[in-house]
């Protein structure tokens, strides 16, 4: 099988694994829901204040929903010894690694797609305006969340404490990505378009997917086979 | 031998702050901040030393996946915690500094935000070798989350850098006002760090070194 085959086959894998039993798609769903309830309790949402703190509220709840289904990325092949069998099966580690995030990729998308307009209902806020620049800075964001993700869920599976260590690793790694989403997010939600003065986020954004897909690529052999 | 070397490095290392901070108690006041500007010394070259120890952690995790020696691997972790100590006196200077000069401890500015992230990154890195029992299997773990928090480093300083900045600009560089005499003392109040640093990372090193022959005793004492 070609890498691109094997990628798909992984990916559909793990889609199909969790559409099944749905389990991680919905706690990731429901503690979204309950953190964006928080947030009213924090402090008393006007609408100013929420144009200005949409992109970091969202971005908080995306991160710590999508740890949830990152978590489960590689846990879930733990019974059965299934990921003993997916690292022995003849297929590079990199289309394992790759398969898995563009699952996870998807997943987590899905819960931010869902969220994002619960979030314009409760907090009255118009996010549509500039929709085509929002999921460009939702996409490239998620995939550099879901990318370090990936191969953290990997190194953390079999250690102590491994739903602790996973943000604990990947939250500080993110937070270069997390503040370019979160001022471009802000920024688009209130109606801004991207201009010559926040377009260095989104380069910052390509430039971070690149980096920590390129580097996560090389180094998954060395976490999966050792 | 070996001791006789450290124990001599260290105890230069020694002298020489004890002198550098004689000769920069009597330096002159400076004239817009008073004294507590001589805590630049010691402030910035913590941060050059953190930084010199993680790219050092950096280079040994690299040779350790190449090589998978494990010398390299107790390098890492030897030189990553000396380098975290140094970011966090760094840390601690820095709001000495602001508290007296800004009025206050602490202020979401660029380079704090940043030494702060960084901080985060390796004390990640030292939890993630405690919640690892199997030693090869830590050692590349530990050894390919360093390379990520490396990388990771300069996108930082440079994310944050366009967020805010409040911090003031280096005075070495680019029109700077540092005088030369205090030049030079700096560099040399940074080649003591430096020295402290390398003693503290020896002697981190035989730490290491011993428990791993005291491991490997046990695995044998099991055997028989």
């Amino acid at each position: 099988m070609g890498f691109a085959r094997l990628v798909a086959v992984v990916m559909l894998k793990d889609l199909r694994a969790e559409l099944r039993t749905k389990e991680a798609v919905n706690a990731s769903l429901s503690f979204a829901l309950v953190v964006l309830l928080l947030f009213s309790f924090a402090f008393d949402p006007d609408e100013e204040a929420m144009r200005t703190m949409s992109g970091g509220l969202l971005w908080i709840v995306f991160a710590f929903a999508g740890t949830l289904l990152l978590n489960r990325s590689f846990a879930r092949e733990l019974p059965n010894d299934c990921l003993d069998a997916l690292i022995a099966a003849p297929a590079p580690a990199a289309a394992l690694l790759l398969g898995k995030a563009l699952a996870n990729f998807i997943l987590v998308l899905a819960v931010e797609l869902i969220a994002l307009p619960l979030f314009g209902v409760f907090y009255n806020i118009r996010w549509t305006s500039q929709i085509g620049e929002l999921m460009l800075t939702i996409v490239l964001a998620t995939w550099g969340m879901t990318i370090t993700g990936t191969i953290f869920s990997a190194l953390t599976v079999n250690i102590r404490l491994r739903e602790v260590m996973l943000p604990i690793l990947n939250f500080p790694i993110l937070i270069p990505a997390l503040l370019a989403a979160m001022q471009l997010t802000s920024s688009l939600v209130a109606g801004n378009p991207i201009t010559d003065a926040n377009v260095s986020w989104l380069k910052m954004l390509i430039g971070f997917d690149a980096i920590y897909t390129a580097v996560s690529l090389v180094l998954v052999e060395t976490v999966l086979v050792g | 031998m070996r001791n006789k070397i450290l124990f001599g490095v260290g105890a230069f290392a020694m002298i020489l702050l004890a002198r550098n901070i004689y000769v920069i108690a009597g330096l002159p006041e400076e004239v817009n901040q008073g004294a507590i500007f001589k805590i630049i010394f010691f402030h910035a070259t913590m941060a050059m030393t953190a930084l010199t120890c993680s790219f050092v952690a950096f280079v040994s995790s690299v040779l350790f996946l190449i090589t998978r020696k494990f010398v390299y691997d107790e390098m890492a972790v030897a030189v990553t915690e000396v380098g975290l100590a140094f970011l966090a006196a760094n840390l601690i200077t820095g709001s000495i500094w602001g508290r007296i000069i800004w009025g206050i401890w602490w202020t979401w500015d660029a380079r704090l935000t940043s030494a702060l992230v960084c901080w985060l990154l390796y004390a990640g890195y030292l939890m993630l070798r405690r919640a690892i029992d199997e030693p090869t299997q830590r050692a590349t773990f530990a050894a390919v989350f360093s390379i990520f928090a490396f990388i990771d480093v300069p996108i930082v300083i440079f994310s944050i850098k366009w967020w805010r900045t409040q911090h003031p600009q280096p005075v070495f560089w680019a029109g700077g006002s540092f005088p030369p005499d205090w030049a030079a003392i700096f560099w040399l109040n940074l080649l003591a760090l430096m020295m402290v640093a390398a003693v503290f990372t020896a002697v981190r090193l035989r730490q290491e070194a011993a428990q791993r022959e005291i491991d490997s005793l046990r695995r044998m004492a099991h055997a028989l």
